[in-house]
């Protein structure tokens, strides 16, 4: 089936339609990662995006039990050059366009990704819209862009109730603003018990059970959406230490009177170099985001820039100096992309 | 960490003659690292002894020493340069060695060097085996179950413990020499001792075989302060148990989920950091293919030819930043040279793949086995980029002029199904084409993954290709509408081919398709997936809508490259491709370059202006001259390849700068040249065509026997042959319709005489002949595979002058602008003319290093309308210089099964070294030294076998040895004659008598060199070519010309054994001449 991705501004994109066969729209981003889609399909931070590969070929190793990020795909759609439809792999059990009809997300393929990775870096991440090409007229469908806006993207990808991993280590609470699995997979690798809150929580029941640490996921949307959030985390802040990651790392600079603004075109990839500043040394990251903390907004706060991203020179990471306080905008938890940062959690039990 | 401020003089160490397994990437690598160094104001002194190279160059290092690649040479070189420090890890195996020898000696403490690149602990732990396993131990990386053996019998017993088959590695040896896989006890026994031998410090790992699993490489890059990224992994698409070198690789991996992808990475740096390695190298996987289990094969401790090919894969110059890394740069310091914004410290992202095909010799060598295994084979490859998987591999498939533009090879479509089954069992250098053979008659992908474990991702991406080619046959080209028609050329097909399988022309299918505005858009290669606005222009062609290209306006040419290295065609023309480029940049042209080999300088991101990486057909090459509408364009350069375009050029109105195509078809082609030659007066052996085999043995008989039979047309000057009697050319005949031979042959009669070549360029008015060159092996031994001379040393001023009138009056006949090629055959007082090649030729190079005469450049610029006048090297015959210098030829005979070594009209060798010195005999040495011949000690024997023609003249050269005190052993016939002329000789049996005989000799270690003269013929089985596969099986030398012999003898005699040779700068001799 002959589909269209058209962006607000006007440009189309002539393809195929594969997973399910309807209208979507959402922010078009890239993702310049070569592995992986499973990951970024089910990572809760995509809410109400559309997922460009730059890499051409997607779908080879199919789709297998094993690497999700939550429980079923948080992507509006997912924009390929070249679909698999035989694909190769010991774990796979189905096809990514069969798992995506099965989760009625709409894809597209055969499009010139790279021609529209361009568009989005020139422009700006911009709105589209998937659609069938049969019937497709740009006009009718244009007050749909301005309709589409993301709300609510936590309250809808947060835990509906606290959940509770056991473990025979330290005890985690851990705030779910949309939290990726390799982030709990990371912690109950250390051994931890883990309390997992609803975003919304107040400080007051993140403490109840009495945790050695905190940790904030990451999630999606602009961090200014979430107040109640940020609020909680004010009240949380010097009370237990805290690790905060990606969206996360956002609030905690709101909470601090920080501020954050839009990335153009935001980090979305698994090689972005990263320089530990206190170490020197520059780790290969997988970052998903949108926004950053802003430069100016740190000056005169008790806040020290401990990473920095060596091509734009944004913020990646902090610590707060008058309490045991640290947070990185980019994934240590990795899923899909490097490792190398895993150490992160390492310092975080050190702080505990 | 900034750069070291006492690095104030660096001498870097080259890879020599190009060998299987060590080609133009270290050229490449070297010249990109030697610039880098020079960017920073350190001072290069260069030891490389392959005169072809690009890095051998004024504007590439300061001092350059053409000189053996030996320990002797390094510490003369050290001793009088005084450099403060060494970078042995951008030369390859062979610089690595050398390098780890001088350390290990003490030589570079006393001398006060230090060793850039890498410390010998991390040299250690990658390659000695032992070393090797016990870090993998210590870090908790999985190795393949093996034991470190010393000797044949711990292997037996290990082989025992853990069950066959096992696989031999010996220890500091390249591109799997000496290694193999032993099913039993008999192959073990044979393979661990070759194996062991060949191993620096005799040793070799013994280990569990794996083959089947899944190759997989990581290209990582370290720093001094532990920065340390990937650059790009790779899949080889054949399993472990194929070389990587002989595997067909796709980057990035395609079969990989991410959690295999990282896991391997991480190992991959977890390594990388553990043997603390600095700069660019290589790690090695084996993946099972049904489990996360996976084991390290190798770490490469220093660039490779893997590192090449990530480097054009990626965009990212592994060597460069390794050669900054060297020097104390840190990767979060040095600029990402491709966006021009951002750091070397971050992993390419690739949004395209890329395939590399092996190319292999297999095409010149018929009768050697073609099965390939652990041990490298092919000479060169190809790579190809696109945005589908199938498009890339029908560009690879191209670039490798192997007369293949679709995956239908006849052969294999003629099979019956067990036939081919059997061809799927084993892996060989055409598997591609046997499985899509197969995939085209319906054998199932289970079946074919199961027999070949290729991934059935790959099988079903040549299921898609095959269903379409299939589609096409029943289709009517017209029907097709240009959606399909996009998508078919998406799929990467040819017009060509596309119009093969509907039944129409090329032309037709290329005209209606652009009238249909489907059309080849360019995409550039960024390290970035677009994320950032790039610099460079560095581009591919798909068939999208959006073309990135965007030309820019003013005066530009195209230069044609010369793609894969094969033998025949090497080094030299990326050599003479690049140099064109800079003459032109120096006109104030923009130059544009299309090559499709990632191991060459040609294909750096830097060289030219533009470069587009594709093959160089007439349709691919259209495309690109569609969109940049180039002033014109350069065929001369690029060899066979480049020149091939030529008529294609005129054909489509395209200015071709130098000798015109019409010019061009008149010297190649054989009639039109022979009335030349006759309007001028100008000898050649007396020659006819033939097709039948009647008129064959009439028309030998007519000229007389011996004769020189070769047929027309076919690829790689494949098949020629000296035929002595009618039986020998029955035979030939045989072999050459088994080839299938449209076309007539060609017979000559053959001129046992001096063979001398020129290379001469010409304005069109006057001519520059740099130099003449003089070949000791008598023409008959293909003039790549002779000891080159130059200045000639027995050539009469009367015979030179000859030789540059005839030169003179046949550039002006055939209108040459630019540069030819001429091959002469001296014989009976007539110069007689072999061949002339208009275009630029394997021996420029050698000859423009020698004779200080930038040809290139001059031949670039009188193309482009500049007179030799304007120049200061004037015109006519050169006056020759009075030191000597001498090409020695190198082969990989180790390399290859079933090939012989004798050398003959077809050409064999795949590199060369230059010798240079004082006088004749110190030059000659050196050249045969830097080519690796291993000169026997006075106490051990020379063995002779020659053919009945030789045996007269072998008396002297024999009584030559004998005088010196070399023991001789010869055949019982030869032995008798040398006898009866007072030449002591032991006589010793033949292969067919009772033991001990003559391979019994030889393998007792008494032997130190066997002569031996072929007895005509392609006869694999006979005494002379067991001998000679022995020589080789024992590293011995073997030489197959007794002209070789001879002039061995003379060096000889002249005490140049056990001599301490000086070493020359070469601008300093040079200068000493004027
Ligand atoms: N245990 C093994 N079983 C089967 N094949 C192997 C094994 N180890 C290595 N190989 C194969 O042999 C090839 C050459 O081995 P390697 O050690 O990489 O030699 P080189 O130094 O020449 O690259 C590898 O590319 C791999 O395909
Ligand atoms: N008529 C001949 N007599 C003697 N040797 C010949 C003759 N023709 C060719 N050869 C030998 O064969 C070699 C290859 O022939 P050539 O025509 O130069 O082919 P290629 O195109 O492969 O260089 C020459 O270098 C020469 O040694
Ligand atoms: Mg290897
Ligand atoms: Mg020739």
């Amino acid at each position: 089936m002959k589909a269209v991705l058209a962006l607000e501004n006007g440009i189309i994109f002539r393809g195929n339609s594969f997973g399910a066969l309807r209208e979507t729209v959402g922010e078009v981003v890239f993702n310049t990662g070569m592995t992986g889609y499973q990951e970024l399909l089910t990572d809760p931070s995509y809410y109400g995006q559309i997922v460009t590969m730059t890499y051409p070929l997607i779908g080879n190793y199919g789709i297998n039990t094993e690497d999700l990020e939550s429980l079923n795909p948080k992507v509006r759609g997912f924009v390929v050059r070249e679909l698999c439809k035989a694909p190769s792999n010991w774990r796979s059990t189905r096809t990514l366009d069969d798992y995506l009809k099965e989760h009625d997300i709409v894809g597209i393929e055969g499009i010139d990704t790279r021609a529209l990775t361009k568009t989005i870096r020139d422009n700006g991440t911009l709105r589209g819209i998937i659609a069938p090409l049969e019937g497709f007229d740009f006009d009718k469908i244009y007050p749909a862009f301005a309709e589409f806006s993301v709300t609510d993207a936590v309250a809808n990808v947060t835990t509906a109730s606290v959940k509770h991993f056991p473990g025979n280590g330290p005890r985690i609470a851990v705030i779910d603003y949309g939290i990726k699995t390799n982030i709990l997979r990371s912690l109950l690798n250390r051994d931890c018990e883990i309390y997992l809150y609803p975003a919304f929580s107040t400080a007051a029941e993140v403490l109840s059970c009495n945790p050695a640490g905190i940790l904030l996921s990451n999630g999606p949307g602009d961090p200014k959406d979430c107040q109640p959030a940020i609020q909680t985390l004010r009240d949380l802040y010097g009370r237990k230490p805290i690790f905060g990651i990606c969206l996360g790392h956002q609030l905690l600079a709101l909470a601090k009177a920080a501020d954050t603004g839009r990335l153009k075109y935001g980090h979305r990839g698994c090689n972005h170099p990263v320089k530990d500043l206190k170490k020197d040394l520059t780790y290969i990251t997988s970052q998903n985001h949108g926004y950053s903390i802003l430069h100016e907004s740190l000056s005169g706060k008790p806040i020290e820039i401990t990473h920095i991203n060596l091509n734009d020179n944004s913020i990646e990471g902090v610590r707060y100096l008058d309490a045991p306080v640290f947070s990185v905008q980019f994934h240590p938890e990795a899923a899909p992309g490097p490792k190398d940062t895993a150490y992160l959690f390492d310092e975080f039990m050190a702080m505990l | 960490m900034p750069k070291n401020p006492l690095i104030k003089k660096t001498l870097v160490i080259g890879s020599g003659p190009i060998i299987i397994g060590q080609a133009a990437e270290f050229d490449y690598a070297g010249t990109q690292a030697c610039r880098a160094l020079k960017e920073e104001g350190i001072e290069v002194v260069l030891l490389n002894s392959n005169p072809a190279t690009i890095m051998i160059d004024t504007r590439i290092a300061d001092k350059i020493y053409i000189e053996p690649m030996t320990v002797k040479v390094l510490e003369k070189i050290i001793i009088k340069e005084r450099p403060d420090s060494i970078l042995p890890t951008l030369g390859g195996q062979t610089g690595l060695n050398l390098a780890m020898e001088l350390a290990e000696s003490g030589f570079l403490d006393q001398h006060h060097v230090t060793m850039l690149g890498a410390n010998i602990d991390a040299i250690k732990k990658a390659e000695d085996r032992q070393t090797f396993k016990d870090t993998m131990e210590s870090i908790n990386e999985p190795c393949i179950k093996s034991k470190v053996v010393g000797l044949v019998e711990d292997a037996l017993e290990f082989a025992e413990e853990i069950g066959y088959p096992v696989i031999v590695r010996p220890a500091y040896t390249l591109g799997g020499s000496g290694g193999g896989i032993a099913e039993t006890r008999e192959q073990l026994i044979e393979i661990a001792t070759t194996g062991l031998r060949l191993s620096r410090v005799t040793q070799a790992l013994i280990e569990k075989c794996i083959s089947g699993w899944k190759e997989i490489e990581y290209e990582v890059v370290r720093d001094g302060k532990g920065n340390v990224i990937t650059i790009c992994n790779m899949e080889n698409i054949d399993p472990v148990g194929v070389h990587t070198g002989d595997s067909i690789v796709v980057a990035p991996s395609q079969t990989l989920s991410d959690k295999e992808y990282q896991m391997l990475r991480s190992a991959a740096l977890n390594i990388i950091t553990a043997m603390g390695i600095e700069g660019g190298c290589n790690v090695q996987f084996a993946l099972h293919t049904e489990s996360m289990e996976y084991a390290v094969i190798e770490v490469n401790p220093r660039v490779s030819r893997s590192s090449a090919l990530a480097s054009k894969a990626t965009g990212y110059p592994i060597a460069k930043v390794s050669a900054k890394i060297a020097i104390g740069y840190s990767l979060d310091e040095i600029t990402n040279a491709v966006t021009g914004k951002t750091y070397a410290c971050f992993e390419p992202s690739l949004d395209y793949v890329v395939v590399k095909l092996p190319k292999f010799p297999f095409d010149k060598f018929v009768s050697a086995r073609r099965t390939l295994g652990t041990q490298m084979q092919a000479t060169g490859e190809v790579m190809a980029i696109s945005n589908s998987f199938s498009s890339a591999l029908l560009k690879a498939v191209r670039s490798l002029e192997i007369n293949m533009h679709s995956l239908e090879k006849v052969i294999y479509s003629d099979m019956t199904d067990e036939q081919l089954h059997d061809k799927l069992k084993t892996p060989h250098d055409e598997l591609l084409f046997a499985l899509t053979a197969a995939l085209r008659r319906g054998m199932d992908i289970e079946l074919l993954h199961n027999t070949t474990k290729v991934d059935r991702y790959f099988l079903s991406q040549l299921k898609t290709i095959v269903a379409t080619e299939e589609w096409l046959k029943t289709t009517s080209f017209d029907s097709i509408d240009d959606e399909r028609l996009r998508e078919i050329k998406q799929l990467g097909f040819p017009d060509k081919i596309i119009g093969e399988l509907t039944g129409n022309s090329e032309d037709y299918i290329s005209a209606s398709r652009k009238a249909r505005g489907i059309r080849a858009v360019y995409k550039m290669v960024d390290t970035c997936a677009a994320e950032f606005e790039a610099q460079t222009p560095y581009f591919y062609s798909t068939y999208d809508e959006h073309c990135e290209a965007n030309p820019k306006p003013g005066k530009k040419v195209i230069v044609f490259g010369s793609g894969p290295i094969r033998i025949g065609q090497g080094i030299e023309f990326d050599f003479c491709s690049v140099h064109c480029i800079w003459a032109l940049k120096e006109l104030g042209y923009q130059t544009i370059i299309i090559n499709n080999n990632p191991e060459t300088v040609s294909t750096d991101f830097d060289t030219a202006d533009r470069l587009y990486f594709e093959p160089l057909t007439p349709e691919d090459v259209e495309s690109i001259i569609d969109i940049e509408q180039p002033d014109g364009v350069f065929v001369q350069f690029g060899g066979q390849t480049a020149i091939k375009l030529a008529n294609f050029m005129k054909q489509r109105g395209i200015k071709v700068y130098g000798t015109q195509p019409d010019d061009i078809e008149a010297a190649e082609d054989r009639e039109l040249f022979e009335k030349i030659l006759e309007k001028l007066n100008i000898l050649r052996p007396a020659g006819k065509t033939f097709t039948k085999i009647t008129d064959g043995i009439r028309l030998a008989n007519e000229l007389g026997y011996p004769v020189i039979i070769r047929p027309s047309f076919v690829l790689g000057g494949q098949g020629m042959e000296i035929a002595y009697t009618d039986e020998d050319l029955d035979k030939f005949f045989d072999i050459i319709s088994l080839i299938k031979q449209d076309y007539p042959i060609l017979i000559d009669k053959y001129l046992p005489g001096k063979e001398l070549e020129v290379d001469a360029i010409c304005d069109g008015e006057s001519i520059l002949v740099p130099g003449i060159m003089e070949h000791i092996e008598r023409a008959g031994v293909h003039s790549g595979d002779s000891i080159s001379v130059y200045p000639t040393q027995s050539v009469s001023i009367e015979v030179k002058q000859k030789i540059y009138s005839i030169t003179r009056k046949l550039a002006k006949e055939l209108n040459i602008v630019g540069l030819i090629n001429i091959q002469f055959v001296y014989y009976d007082d007539e110069v007689y003319i072999i061949e002339a090649n208009p275009r630029s030729s394997r021996t420029v190079p050698y000859i423009s290093k020698v004779t200080g005469i930038p040809m290139i450049e001059l031949a670039t610029k009188v193309c482009m309308g500049h007179k030799l006048s304007e120049f200061s090297y004037g015109t006519g015959l050169y006056p020759e210089p009075d030191y000597v210098s001498v090409k020695v030829p190198v082969f990989s005979f180790e390399k290859l099964h079933g090939v012989d070594t004798a050398l003959g009209p077809e050409m064999k060798s795949t590199g060369e070294a230059l010798g240079i010195g004082k006088n004749f005999p110190e030059a000659l040495f050196k050249g045969l030294l830097g080519a690796g011949m291993k000169v026997p000690d006075i106490d051990k024997g020379i063995l002779m076998t020659v053919k009945d023609s030789d045996k007269p003249e072998l008396v002297a050269i024999a009584e030559g040895y004998q005088e010196l005190g070399y023991k001789l052993f010869a055949t019982t016939k030869t032995a008798g004659r040398l006898n009866r002329r007072l030449v002591p000789t032991i006589p010793v049996r033949k292969i067919s008598e009772a033991h001990p005989n003559i391979l019994d000799l030889i393998e007792s270690g008494d032997i130190g060199m066997i002569i031996n003269t072929p007895s005509r013929g392609r006869q694999p089985l006979n005494d002379g070519f067991q001998i000679r596969r022995k020589a080789v099986e024992l590293s011995l030398t073997c030489l197959t010309s007794l002209d070789t012999a001879r002039v061995l003898l003379y060096c000889l005699q002249n005490r140049m054994l056990n001599k301490s040779l000086p070493i020359y700068d070469l601008a300093e001799l040079m200068n000493v001449e004027e």
